[in-house]
């Protein structure tokens, strides 16, 4: 952006990212739109409002320096495992499990919070470590146990996806930090033993049940492989240009469950067919790279491990969502962030948004001084 | 020993990360590339399943049911045709305040409870999109009612459909069989969306069944858009159905309602067959029920009132029937006789008894014919001319004739099931009873009687072919005739002595003078017969032979009757066979029925003027009578309302085990009759009682 038109502010703010986020909110809105049939009534209207107060909310932070989020990392990550725990007890104590924290005035998911916190504590632990101790087991073993203890509290829940991700955002950062590779081969493969493991001990039967249809979804095509298959059949309908905005029979006639929040990519793809699911694909991948360039730009450990780290937090959300809806990952409740009806990933996601740009903001002054 | 682990300084941090960086985002976009080509996949490769799968989804198709090809006869009238049906049904969807709206149909339509409780399990189980019937075979009146108050009536549709009709009734029951509502397992086995549809009809018996492809044609359907929860969004083009083709038949429909008419009271039956072709001219089986309410669904009081009835109302007798043919075999046997070399003229003396080891066999005329010729011995019905000839030759020459003849074959005809009886010889006894063949057995065959069992279809065609002398094959699908019959084995000079001798049993002073034809220049040829369902004691042969008017029905003779006609050039050959008539009455016996049958081939006037005549002194025709026997049952087994209007499924074939049974039954009694063993002790006097006038 010319500096001559704007003011220096406004100038300096990362515009092409922020037109490229604006656009796929946008386009999620139009999809939201059809979604109700063609009314901004219940959800576009509203998920459009909540963005733009977001967007702002990400901007503001933006401002934070990246000394700000150094400090907090650690004592925001304790206080997030802290409501987790919370949220644990209070499940106990009214019997049956829930994934909220009422505050009174808001209700709060911190699990999801969590997704970028443990980036954050992840990175904050690799920039205080010495780079001679990379190489030794003391690297590996205290950020097994920063990401393990919310991963296990948010399964407690039970949370699949969530767990998932923050199991992946950490390992993520581990792997940046320059871990051997023997290792994440070696947990690979710990994976693998360990995933019939927890399929037999860990999960519950809704989870058990829903990775079982997501291999098998025809043998249950009324019951819970129904997502799936409608998912799938919406999808592969709309062809390479789609059925037209507003003409998508599987989410205008109930056919596809949730179309507007987790399989929003459905609809959209009914209506708008290969060529809008490839750009939307596309707009996200180029976000992403955005956040992994601003990681590769950055000046501290800390920093582009945080960029890089909370760019692919992003990338798990759009990676696993548009798995599940396509039929390669079973169903774990995972939303399409921006696209999907629901605050709480739109809010993860323009955090994450916001801390990036807060780096890259650092990461220009630098380059200007 | 582990490896000392490398040092690792900032800058190779730095270079690490930006290695480690630029592969994560190669692995991203790998992924956005692997997500993009499987949407590529479903979206391009599979699109078109899916496009099928969605629509499936969103579209659908409420069928109507096609219209059913029509039954015609060879000059093209119907015999199975479809006409318009008044009718009433419900779309869930549509239905607001089910209560009340259940309520005044019931009212205007007279509904019976238990109709309304159908009713309402019907709507609780239907998808919203699905019509459920309310009635149908509504009168115009009823009708136009509801069409008239259809504002106060939302979801209600009062359709026009099809049903079938009958226009001869029972007449052609027994030939076309009947159509009715699929049942749940022939839906369970098929899962046709058209088996649940309301006004749509199979056939259940007969030709209805049996053409039940041809006939059936393609449901047109009623597209509409639903939403995954049922509920109706919009209509779409509605495709129409295509009928279901004609079959054309072989069987003439006035002479078939002739026949029947002309049958009366009996329970009998009668084939024509053209003797050109083998063509089935007409198939009567009476009495019968009425194929139109029976397609209906019919009431338990209906039905217990068929399946009681002694004359076995549904029971085709044509095709599974079984009967001693009696006499009417003895033209054949001559052929038979000839073909081993029996002179026409070596003459039997009948003294009216003749000896057999222990046994005495008797001839029907007590006194005896004196001597006796071939041609004699078939126009007086002579017994001891054939009991002397077989006794001579042995029933193991008799046998392969009566086959050439069509005893005992099972013809190509389009029916499930056909009974084709017995011709026994020596070969099957010792196969069947592993049991030697005994002279007393070759005697009792030789009149027809014995192990001997025939069904109608068969003697016309036994007829059929003396008089052609050739092996024509009976047919009934007009597309399906059997043209050039090849010629039978024997000299035509001897076929011609058992067509003389035929002619002679009404014109030559034989046992069927009654038969003579009123039309001048044209003579009928004929053989009448007589099969005894009981034996006849010692002791009740001194005392003198029960009358058969003394007898109850059950034990009475049947009387069978076979005859071509116009005797100087062949057109028309004829069975009828009367279940235990007795000879009691003349106009109800074979003669007069075989003359009239034919008279109506050849002068239609003269035949139905005589049936005018007649047809009053039993009772009126075939529906006065069927309704004034139905109203007798109905007073005397009076039910309770609600049982009446209680319908059964409309599942009853005349294949129904009960149907099977019954005509098991009907059809033992000659078997044990023939296996009590007419040797040794108990003399069998099967002699036929023939009334000569």
């Amino acid at each position: 952006m010319s500096s001559r038109l704007l003011p220096e502010p406004l100038a300096r703010l990362p515009w092409r990212v922020l037109l490229l986020v604006m656009a796929i909110a946008l386009f999620g809105q139009v999809v939201l739109y059809s979604a109700a049939g063609g009314s901004i009534r219940p959800w576009a209207w509203s998920q459009g409002i909540r963005f733009f107060v977001l967007l702002a909310a990400a901007l503001a932070v933006s401002r934070v320096p990246e000394r700000s989020w150094k400090a907090i990392a650690l004592p925001a990550y304790a206080a997030i495992v802290l409501a987790l725990v919370a949220v644990e007890a209070l499940g106990a104590v009214r019997g049956g499990s829930q994934r909220w924290l009422d505050l009174g005035f808001i209700r709060i998911q911190p699990s999801e919070f969590m997704k970028p916190a443990i980036v954050l504590a992840c990175a904050k632990f690799y920039d205080m470590l010495p780079a001679a101790e990379t190489r030794r087991f003391g690297a590996v073993w205290p950020a097994a146990v920063l990401i393990g203890v919310p991963a296990g509290l948010v399964m407690l829940q039970p949370d699949l996806g969530t767990a998932l991700m923050i199991c992946a955002g950490g390992a993520t950062v581990m792997f940046l930090a320059g871990i051997p590779l023997r290792l994440f081969v070696g947990g690979a493969l710990g994976v693998m033993v360990a995933i019939p493991l927890a399929f037999t001990f860990f999960l519950h039967d809704y989870q058990r049940n829903r990775i079982l249809i997501f291999l098998d979804p025809e043998s249950d095509p009324l019951g819970t492989g129904y997502h799936i298959s409608q998912s799938k059949i919406a999808i592969g309908s709309g062809g390479i240009w789609g059925k037209g905005f507003l003409q998508g029979t599987q989410s205008h006639l109930d056919y596809l469950p949730e179309g507007h929040t987790d399989f929003v990519f459905a609809t959209m793809a009914e209506e708008w067919g290969l060529v809008g699911g490839c750009l939307l694909i596309l707009a996200f991948l180029l976000v992403i790279r955005w956040g992994i360039e601003v990681g590769q730009r950055a000046n501290t450990r800390f920093a582009r491990l945080t960029a890089a780290g909370l760019a692919t937090t992003i990338f798990f959300y759009v990676a696993i969502n548009l798995m599940m809806v396509m039929g390669l990952a079973p169903v774990v409740g995972i939303p399409l962030p921006l696209v999907s009806f629901g605050s709480s990933a739109q809010m993860t996601v323009l955090l994450c948004l916001g801390i990036l740009m807060s780096i890259d903001r650092e990461n220009r002054r630098a380059a200007r001084w | 020993m582990r490896r000392p682990p490398r040092i690792v300084s900032e800058a190779m941090q730095t270079a690490s990360f930006s290695r480690r960086a630029w592969l994560l985002g190669a692995a991203q976009a790998g992924v956005g590339v692997m997500l993009a080509g499987r949407m590529a996949w479903l979206s391009i490769a599979e699109n078109e399943r899916y496009n099928l799968l969605a629509e499936s989804n969103r579209v659908n198709a409420t069928l109507i049911p096609p219209r059913r090809g029509w039954l015609i006869d060879r000059h093209g009238l119907p015999i199975a045709n479809n006409r318009t049906d008044f009718r009433v049904d419900i779309l869930p969807d549509r239905l607001r305040d089910d209560e009340r709206v259940i309520a005044l149909l019931a009212q205007i339509l007279k509904l019976p409870p238990e109709e309304v409780a159908r009713l309402r399990i019907d709507l609780e189980r239907a998808p919203g999109f699905q019509p459920v019937q309310v009635a149908e075979r509504l009168d115009w009146e009823r009708f136009a009612a509801v069409s008239v108050r259809l504002p106060e009536l939302p979801g209600v549709q009062p359709t026009r459909g099809f049903a079938r009709h009958y226009p001869l009734g029972a007449a052609v029951a027994h030939l076309t069989g009947y159509v009715g509502a699929p049942t749940a397992e022939q839906f369970k086995e098929t899962r046709n969306p058209l088996y649940v549809t309301p006004g749509f009809k199979l056939g259940k018996d007969g030709l209805e069944k049996m053409l039940e492809d041809r006939l059936r044609g393609q449901p047109g359907a009623k597209r509409v858009e639903v939403t995954a929860r049922g509920k109706l969004v919009a209509e779409l083009a509605t495709r129409p159905d295509i009928p279901g083709r004609n079959a054309r038949l072989t069987i003439d429909a006035g002479l078939q309602e002739y026949a029947a008419r002309r049958l009366g009271t009996n329970s009998g039956s009668a084939v024509v067959l053209d003797c050109r072709t083998g063509e089935m001219l007409c198939m009567v089986s009476m009495p019968a029920y009425d194929p139109n309410s029976f397609s209906d669904g019919i009431s338990h009081l209906e039905w217990s009132m068929l399946s009681e009835n002694d004359h076995v109302p549904l029971m085709n007798k044509v095709t599974q029937g079984l009967y001693p043919p009696g006499s009417t075999v003895k033209p054949m046997n001559t052929l038979a006789l000839m073909a081993a070399g029996v002179a026409p003229t070596e003459r039997v003396f009948c003294s009216g008894a003749m000896r057999v080891g222990t046994g005495v066999f008797h001839c029907h005329k007590r006194g005896g014919h004196g001597p006796v010729d071939m041609k004699t011995a078939v126009a007086q019905s002579c017994d001891i001319y054939f009991f002397e000839m077989i006794r001579r030759l042995g029933y193991d020459k008799i046998a392969p004739v009566a086959r050439e003849l069509g005893l005992g074959r099972k013809f190509d005809l389009p029916f499930s099931t056909q009974r084709f009886g017995t011709v026994p010889d020596s070969a099957w006894k010792q196969r069947k009873y592993k049991d030697r063949w005994t002279i007393a057995d070759g005697l009792n065959a030789s009149i027809g009687q014995g192990y001997v069992l025939a069904n109608p279809l068969q003697l016309a065609v036994m007829a059929a072919r003396i008089a052609s002398g050739r092996a024509l094959q009976p047919s009934i699908l007009a597309d399906h005739v059997h043209h050039d019959a090849p010629a039978l084995p024997f000299q035509s000079e001897q076929l011609q002595l058992v067509r003389e001798a035929m002619w002679a049993v009404v014109n030559g002073g034989g046992t069927g003078v009654a038969s003579r034809l009123q039309i001048p220049g044209m003579s009928i040829a004929a053989k009448t017969g007589t099969a005894q369902v009981r034996r006849i004691t010692m002791a009740e042969r001194r005392a003198g032979v029960l009358n058969n008017g003394q007898l109850p029905f059950k034990l009475r003779d049947h009387a069978l009757f076979v005859c071509f006609a116009p005797y100087e050039n062949p057109r028309y050959a004829a069975g009828i066979v009367l279940e235990h008539n007795g000879h009691t009455i003349r106009n109800l016996d074979t003669p007069l029925i075989g003359r009239d049958i034919m008279t109506y081939l050849l002068d239609r006037e003269r035949a139905l003027k005589s049936l005018a005549e007649v047809e009053p002194t039993w009772g009126g025709d075939i529906q006065t009578r069927m309704a004034a026997e139905a109203a007798a049952y109905r007073a005397e087994h009076a039910p309770a309302p609600a049982a009446a209007a209680t319908k059964t499924d409309a599942v009853v074939p005349t294949d129904a085990p009960a149907v099977e049974a019954a005509t098991d039954l009907a059809n033992r009694t000659q078997e044990t009759l023939a296996t009590d063993g007419p040797s040794g002790e108990t003399p069998a006097e099967q002699g036929t009682t023939e009334n000569s006038q």
